[in-house]
């Protein structure tokens, strides 16, 4: 052991690489990425799952069902009308059902027949079409006045002999739809941008756990300033989450190139996709930088899961309002919320996503960096002096000690 | 990697002139109230092997951190290797805290090189050391094993050696004999040997009296967080007067006079510290008076009676516990 290189003093940015390294290739390699990955699938799948089931519940309520109780010609007239009317209505038309075929001057007690169970009617058409009864529920059946009568008259040849053709003249698009689909990129944007945050934080924090609970830490803390130690997890946890987007961002474009569409159309945001791109990545780092130091503060704090979750809690319900209020404050344009959601450090990076999404200038995304540039760098301090403070004495005999209010904690901060 | 290789003299030990590897003067550390450490004053010189003994809470972890720059303390000064600020001169200094604990993924090899890189050594020399070192202490076969792959015994001798991976100036070991079975401790003891034959400066906290006494030149006994003497071992074993065991064919007779104050009966034995004017004018008057010597042994104070007459009973018997502790 005579090798002639010998050891320097590490700066605090260089031992911060050394932390960042070790933390990045020990969560590239482990599950925790592999769960990172395939995490946003887990909302898109479950949203996506919600959706469709509502979806078909929703047109299954929708689509009414009207019984038809009249003579058979009678019958047979009213459901050659509603096939021949019904293509041009484009589902306007409610189903026929044949209730029954009636003999003539037969009586048919329509409010016994929808009583019937298992025969799951909105309404009994009956009469004649002359002369339709609607027998149903008060607050639908005048809905379904006008289509009956329709009917009817078609049925009875009072309908138009031949329907001229008109032709559609589409456009792209219009300032409204546009509007629409720029508020929906918005949104997407937003709830894409607080599921990443949410849960890098929570896995940089259980990555701390987990050094505290290999008891590397003192380790650490003997060789290099834990500001270091702070920065270096912070900024492990950063990349691992670019290579992260990166990916998807990779497999979106793979999507795109081999299907020639992209698997979820969005509408163009204000700023252009490449600026907003850029963007998102700008604000996720900075949303996932002030909401990391926060956790990793906290973590500081915890010796144990549990005590993090204890702990963590109402940081998380605070970030979900801060969502909340964020995307509240996107449906009021140029009002004093989205003024205050833009400016408050942890709601600023989703309130300025959305702008980009739905106003094309940029100059206000250079104040909102330099804004939330300058907040970072005091969390991340504050947060480094709280980690710095409280990391060596949670856990074991100090954790007795770790029970101190708020101000007290940031007291120390200060010191 | 900003590199600074220059380190200052560090100030000579006003007493022998070696240089001193740390200076510590009323160093204060309170948690919440509670004083830790009170007012402990160190200076350990270069090269030299430094015990810091004490039962368990008797604040050596504290003093270790203020030394180490892991907690600041709340007064006092400390100066290790010449910097007040210990992290400027963390590349040379080498650390095994009490908890010890490594990433249980990480691969021997890389585990040193890591703790290397903490200290400033580029990734690539400390895989290249790790390896050399691991071969020399008989673990070459489990370089590329992950840690949790490794017996907490093999995974503690992994850590020993990335903690000296980097050379250091300074090794500090806080309990390093705790958890270790014999055949290790003394492998322990012929490594600590070898850094100070070395030139490097070895300090460790024990609560075993056997370990600082055989290995240390010199230490700092403390008990409730104040140092009540910290030297030379020699220094503190000269606290207590050497004790004489003499034996006598004669029971009884004017001779008894001449024997101390002190002077007890012990089975055939009688026992008594050596009197301040020396042993000859005893053994003349046990000669004159017939007492008939049948043998006579005069045992210099061990450091456990020293640690008693220093620390107190209370200590004492707190350390008897410690040691006892984990043979339960």
């Amino acid at each position: 052991m005579t090798a002639p290189v010998r050891t320097g003093r590490l700066s605090t940015l260089a031992a911060a690489l050394v932390i960042a390294r070790r933390d990045f290739g020990a969560i590239l390699f482990s599950r925790t990425f592999i769960f990172f990955l395939i995490g946003p699938l887990f909302p898109l799948l479950v949203g996506g799952l919600a959706g469709g089931i509502g979806q078909a519940v929703q047109q299954s309520a929708d689509r009414p069902v009207l019984g038809l109780a009249m003579q058979s010609h009678d019958v047979d007239a009213m459901l050659a009308a509603r096939a021949a009317l019904a293509p041009r209505l484009n589902g306007e038309l409610p189903e026929f059902v044949v209730v029954k075929r009636l003999a003539p001057r037969a009586r048919f007690d329509a409010r016994a027949a929808l009583k019937t169970p298992g025969l799951n009617l909105a309404a009994i058409a009956s009469g004649s079409p002359t002369a339709p009864v609607l027998t149903g529920t008060g607050d639908r059946i005048g809905e379904w006045r006008g289509p009956l009568s329709l009917v009817a008259a078609q049925a009875l040849g009072r309908g138009p002999e031949r329907f001229p053709e008109v032709t559609l003249a589409g456009t792209a698009t219009s300032t409204a739809d546009r509007h629409h689909g720029q508020l929906s990129t918005a949104q997407g944007a937003q709830v894409l941008l607080f599921l990443l945050t949410m849960m890098l934080a929570g896995m940089v924090l259980s990555t701390l756990v987990e050094e505290k609970g290999n008891k590397i830490i003192e380790v650490l803390a003997a060789a290099i300033p834990m500001d270091a130690v702070f920065l270096g997890k912070l900024f492990a946890m950063l990349a691992v989450s670019l290579v992260g987007i990166g990916t998807w961002g990779l497999v979106g474009l793979a999507v795109r190139v081999a299907h020639g569409q992209a698997l979820l159309e969005l509408a163009a945001p204000a700023v252009g996709w490449p600026a907003f791109f850029a963007l998102f990545v700008i604000y996720f780092s900075m949303a996932y930088l002030l909401l990391g130091s926060v956790f990793l503060a906290i973590g500081s704090l915890a010796s144990t899961v549990r005590e993090v979750q204890t702990l963590s809690m109402p940081v998380t319900m605070l970030q979900l309002l801060v969502f909340f209020f964020a995307s509240y404050a996107m449906a009021r344009p140029g009002s004093g919320i989205e003024l205050a959601a833009q400016v408050i450090p942890f709601s600023s990076p989703f309130a300025m996503l959305a702008r980009a999404a739905t106003d094309g200038a940029l100059w206000p995304h250079l104040i909102g960096i330099a804004w939330q540039v300058l907040c970072v760098a005091v969390f991340i301090r504050v947060g480094a002096a709280l980690f710095r403070r409280r990391v060596m004495k949670s856990g074991g005999a100090g954790g007795k000690r770790q029970r101190r209010s708020l101000v007290e904690l940031l007291r120390t901060a200060r010191a | 990697m900003k590199m600074d290789l220059a380190l200052p003299s560090a100030t000579p030990d006003p007493n022998t002139a070696r240089p001193l590897a740390i200076e510590a003067r009323g160093m204060v550390k309170r948690f919440d109230g509670f004083t830790a450490v009170d007012g402990v004053d160190l200076t350990v010189p270069e090269g030299s092997i430094y015990g810091i003994l004490g039962p368990n809470g008797a604040g050596k972890t504290t003093t270790l951190r203020m030394l180490l720059g892991i907690i600041d303390p709340d007064a006092g000064m400390r100066r290790v290797l010449g910097h007040e600020r210990p992290h400027e001169v963390a590349h040379a200094i080498g650390y095994l805290p009490e908890e010890r604990g490594l990433y249980p993924s990480m691969k021997a090899t890389e585990a040193i090189a890591f703790l290397g890189a903490l200290r400033g050594l580029p990734l690539a020399e400390g895989r290249r050391r790790g390896r050399v070192l691991l071969e020399e202490h008989g673990l070459g076969y489990a370089a590329d094993r992950q840690i949790r792959q490794l017996s907490k015994g093999m995974a503690q001798q992994v850590q020993l050696l990335g903690t000296l991976v980097h050379e250091p100036r300074l090794v500090v070991f806080d309990e390093p004999f705790a958890g270790l079975d014999a055949l290790n401790q003394g492998k322990l003891e012929r490594m600590i040997r070898a850094l100070a034959g070395k030139g490097v400066t070895v300090i460790f906290s024990t609560h075993v009296i056997a370990h600082a006494e055989r290995l240390c030149d010199e230490v700092a006994i403390i008990a409730g967080g104040k140092v009540p003497f910290a030297g030379p071992v020699d220094v503190a074993r000269d606290r207590i007067p050497p004790q004489v065991r003499l034996e006598t064919r004669a029971l009884d007779g004017p001779w008894r006079a001449a024997l101390p104050g002190d002077a007890r009966h012990e089975g055939a034995f009688w026992m008594f510290s050596l009197p301040e004017s020396g042993i000859e004018p005893l053994l003349r008057a046990l000669i004159e008076g017939e007492a008939g010597i049948l043998s006579l042994s005069i045992e210099r104070a061990g450091l456990h009676d020293a640690f008693v007459a220093i620390a107190g009973d209370a200590a004492a018997r707190a350390l008897e516990q410690d040691e006892e502790e984990p043979k339960r």
